[in-house]
């Protein structure tokens, strides 16, 4: 539209797209509270958890302890710290989230960019792979998915205390929850794949790729030098955003039983044992309710600001 | 008195990145039957001047921060919006420029072009119907009856843009503004067009305002034209007037990129630079920058040059740097 | 048309076929069998029982036995663990959910499409920004977290309505609304998007200039198109609330095929899990399919791709 002509050259700057984008984003209140909430959220389970107390220590003749000087944020029902459980539970919750949304990453940059890469044939034959999949109930599989990995993990994790004598409760809790990150990252790049699939068609059309294949270098070089490095921007700020549903998943699993296993906890975990003692204690159901979806609010809030700060359409208005 | 009379104009947009100065302080006239051009380069803000008038810029950020429009009696730029709608479409309605994206894709041509009928004149159903397929007829689309069943993407461009102009004539405006209504069409139909709006406004009498970038099209419908630059009208003047003498420099660069009036073989001229910076207040001459004449050091720097009448009905700002020789 | 009914048909079912292929394979990658969990029943007698089953036979054979027996007999086998067929199950567990799931989606799509609607039309004013605050809660704060917290907060003070059960119609009210506020959530998101893409465009423009009133705008010239990316979600996500009600209904205690689901994994009941999936996939199939003719009946360029194609 004209009138839109004005604002819109006004912004020919010399700026570079990633300072834009940062100036935005901090224009932006909701954003910026997030980043400092979801920073205080992660420093605290990953760095404060280790001065806390042991969250698997059970004290039952001090279960449903309120909040003291000594338990903050009081006991569970089987006298266990709740504010160590949260930041330890916290953890576990938020590497699923992070891990599997590498892993999606990693499958979804590289199939995409195959694809659209690719052209003809093989693009439609993989997107065509991706529609079908579209179609298949996503806990499902994953629920199935992750059993089956889990008896694979959980062999090789027997194999390595067996034969080489490694730390068994190390071992397992790692095997716990490393079939989690495969089968939330393996079913979850759908999308990522569509993305940077239409991204690398209307890349690789451009000039700069024309140029890189005049000076005869590879189909792969171009690829992954020129092609997909233009596409990891739009890639990470959609990934911010599956961050937050895939920390979901992994608590839905573990509420149905299907996720994260003693001694290791997450926030589905918590929120499932407190939910049995609603009438008694609430605080057990409530306060790991709130983080968790604290959290969650952040980190969608934070991932939408940066869709806004980095989408030139967005930015005009 | 004049239909339309609109005096000192200023339009801003409050952006984050400062306050444009869309529109800074224009006037004009247009008489009943009269065609008036606008003349301009995109961003120059002749359309925002023709928007602000019916209360079609985005409010916020766009904001009218003086002037007068008076329209039989009335001031459009002070009508509430209730009272302005009654106005939009039924005795002032606009052709827009491009009819690929100007006519709603989910609607049938028949709902789109009864509904002026409908809501202005309270026409019943089969009545409005039959006007409709009447005014496909005038702006000669080919069977009416059986074509107005359909939608938008059937049509091909040069048709859509019939049914637009079908559905701003429909009402017998008074006025009828055509927002560069050739720009996005063929070359081959911008001639059809051209000739459609004339002959539609003949028999209507209607006034009408004619906003385009191309000084051609200008030189064959209007009859008074407004060259207006960052702005600010920096020229007004019959046509006649305005293609015989030219005075202003941006008028007689705008003329010398013509390419039909140029010399076969000789470069074409372009206009150097680009237009200013509308978020800065600039105090003087706008065009001082891209001035090419011998006199440009004469350029007004301290104070905006005022429109003067040189001769009857020639107006043209009077900055001694722009009235100059040209240099070339 | 009937063509391309016919081609979407034969893509759905290709669709299930692939998801049966995928689901087998898992399945059989699971440790353990339906029989290996039962320590009562002597080794012998459960080597019959996996003969009987056909779960002695080669793989490739079993891949084939399903379908065929799918196909030429329109049966889905039985229940090894439960001893009776899938599809009496499934019979018998799908009303709960399905009355679940309409209800969830009726009170998202009454509760989301208004405010998303409301908040693309005042953009950036108070409106917008609390209907979208609300909308996040429900995209933020799990089901798993909300129903306990009605069970809490409501059921326990209005005599009508019970923490958990399904006997009487009123049953249905707590668990609908904890399971269709996270869709409720997405859909007024994307009717705000939606309806602002479309608000953005010259047409509307000229519908303004052509004297239209702002309802008259809204109603007739925007909401056709703006709905468009609802109504494409409403059908993926009806599949989704009925297929992923298992926590909802384990919370409210509902007779739904949710509880089925997860049991039949931990006993390795692979015929009921592969017909659960399947009919999952078959409800996704389906729902896709509505949508996109909804979408094709909305849009009319859409109408007339398909019918060229």
């Amino acid at each position: 539209m004209k009138i839109n002509h004005i604002a819109a050259e006004d912004l020919v700057e010399g700026t570079s797209l990633g300072r834009d984008a940062w100036l935005r984003l901090r224009k932006n209140r909701l954003s910026m509270v997030s980043l400092a909430l979801l920073t205080i959220v992660v420093t605290a389970c990953f760095v404060l958890a280790w001065f806390c107390k042991d969250p698997n220590v059970i004290n039952l003749t001090n279960k449903f302890a309120p909040p003291s000087a000594s338990h903050w944020l009081g006991t569970d029902q089987l006298g266990r710290d709740l504010l160590s459980r949260i930041l330890y539970g916290g953890q576990i919750s938020m590497l699923v989230g992070f891990v599997a949304t590498a892993v999606t990453l990693l499958i979804g940059i590289s199939y995409g960019a195959i694809s659209g890469y690719a052209g003809g044939r093989v693009d439609s034959l993989l997107m065509r792979i991706v529609d079908t999949l579209y179609a298949i109930p996503f806990l499902v599989l994953v629920i199935i998915l992750k059993v089956v990995i889990a008896s694979v993990i959980g062999d090789f994790a027997t194999w390595l205390v067996d034969e080489f004598g490694w730390n068994k409760e190390f071992v397992f809790r790692f095997a716990n929850i490393i079939p989690l990150f495969i089968a939330i990252g393996a079913l979850g790049w759908l999308t990522l794949a569509r993305i940077t699939r239409a991204q690398v068609m209307s890349i690789k059309n451009q000039e700069y790729v024309e140029a890189a294949r005049s000076l005869g270098l590879s189909n792969r070089r171009i690829l992954f030098r020129h092609v997909v490095p233009n596409t990891v921007g739009t890639a990470i700020v959609y990934a911010t955003l599956t961050i937050p549903s895939f920390i979901l998943y992994e608590a839905s699993l573990s509420y149905l039983g299907m996720g994260v296993e003693a001694p290791n906890s997450s926030w589905g975990i918590l929120i499932k044992e407190g939910a049995n003692f609603l009438e008694t204690q609430p605080s057990l159901l409530i306060i790991p309710g709130i983080i968790f979806s604290l959290t969650l609010f952040s980190l969608n809030f934070l991932g939408d600001g940066l869709r806004d700060a980095l989408d030139p359409k967005a930015s005009k208005d | 008195m004049p239909l339309l009379e609109v005096d000192n104009l200023k339009v801003r947009f409050h952006t984050r990145n400062g306050i444009v100065r869309a529109v800074d302080g224009v006037s004009f006239a247009v008489e009943k039957g009269e065609t008036v051009g606008i003349v301009g380069e995109s961003g120059s803000g002749k359309s925002v001047t023709c928007y602000s008038l019916l209360g079609l810029i985005p409010m916020p950020p766009g904001k009218i921060e003086g002037g007068t429009a008076m329209f039989d009696g009335q001031d459009l730029l002070s009508l509430t919006e209730k009272q302005l709608s009654k106005i939009r479409g039924k005795r002032i309605s606009m052709i827009f420029q491009d009819p690929m994206t100007s006519l709603n894709p989910y609607l049938k041509i028949s709902t789109q072009l009864t509904e002026p009928l409908r809501i202005h004149d309270g026409l019943g159903k089969s009545e409005a119907l039959d006007r409709a397929i009447a005014e496909m007829d005038a702006v000669g689309i080919p069977d009416p009856k059986k074509r107005i069943h359909s939608y938008p993407h059937e049509f091909s461009g040069g048709m859509r843009q019939r049914v637009m102009i079908a559905m701003a004539t429909i009402t017998r405006p008074e006025i009828l503004i055509a927002d560069e209504p050739t720009t996005a069409l063929d070359v081959t139909i911008q001639r059809q067009v051209l000739d459609l709006i004339k002959t539609r406004q003949e028999e209507l009498g209607s006034a009408v305002i004619f906003i385009t970038h191309d000084l051609a099209v200008v030189s064959e419908v209007c009859d008074f034209v407004n060259v207006m630059y960052a702005g600010r009208f920096v020229e007004r003047a019959p046509v006649g007037n305005l293609f015989r003498e030219p005075r202003h420099a941006y008028t007689r660069a705008l003329q010398a990129s013509i390419p039909a009036l140029q010399t076969k073989g000789e470069e074409l001229y372009t206009i150097p630079g680009r237009p200013p910076d509308l978020r800065k207040e600039i105090t003087g001459c706008v065009f001082a920058p891209r001035c090419e004449t011998e006199t440009r050091e004469q350029c007004l720097t301290d104070h905006r040059p005022e429109l003067v009448e040189v001769t009857p009905h020639h107006w043209v700002q009077d900055c001694p740097g722009c009235l100059g020789r040209w240099a070339r | 048309m009937i063509r391309y009914l016919a081609s979407r048909i034969f893509q759905g079912l290709l669709v299930l076929f692939a998801l049966y292929t995928i689901t087998f394979f898992l399945v059989k990658a699971m440790p353990g069998d339906p029989f290996t969990g039962e320590k009562n029943i002597p080794e012998d007698v459960k080597r019959n029982m996996r003969e009987q089953s056909g779960l002695n036979d080669p793989l490739f054979i079993q891949y084939l036995n399903y379908p065929k027996a799918v196909l030429l007999e329109g049966s889905f086998n039985y229940s090894i663990k439960k001893k009776r067929p899938v599809v009496d199950i499934i019979a018998q567990a799908f009303p709960a959910s399905l009355a679940l799931g309409v209800s969830a989606l009726i009170f998202a799509v009454m509760l989301a499409i208004p405010i998303g609607v409301i908040s693309a039309f005042r953009r950036n004013s108070w409106v917008d920004y609390s209907g979208m605050a609300i909308a996040m809660i429900g995209i933020c704060v799990p089901s798993f977290v909300i129903g306990p917290l009605l069970q809490i907060s409501i059921a326990t003070h209005i005599p009508a309505l019970r923490i958990a059960g399904w006997d009487s119609p009123i049953d249905i009210l707590l668990p609908a609304i904890t399971l269709g506020l996270g869709t409720a959530a997405y859909l007024a998101r994307l009717t705000r998007g939606g309806m602002l893409e479309i608000l953005s465009q010259d047409y509307i423009r000229t519908a303004r200039a052509k004297g239209l009133s702002t309802s008259r705008i809204m109603i007739v010239h925007a909401l056709r198109g703006g709905l468009i990316p609802s109504v494409a979600f409403i059908g993926p996500a009806f599949a989704a609330l009925i297929s992923g009600s298992f926590i909802v209904e384990s919370i409210f205690q509902i007779p739904g095929m949710g509880q089925h689901f997860v049991t039949a994994i931990t006993d390795r009941d692979e015929f009921l899990v592969l017909g659960l999936a399947l009919f999952y996939g078959f409800l996704v199939v389906v729902m896709n399919l509505v949508a996109d003719l909804l979408v094709g009946f909305l849009n009319p360029r859409v109408r007339l791709a398909e019918l060229d194609a």
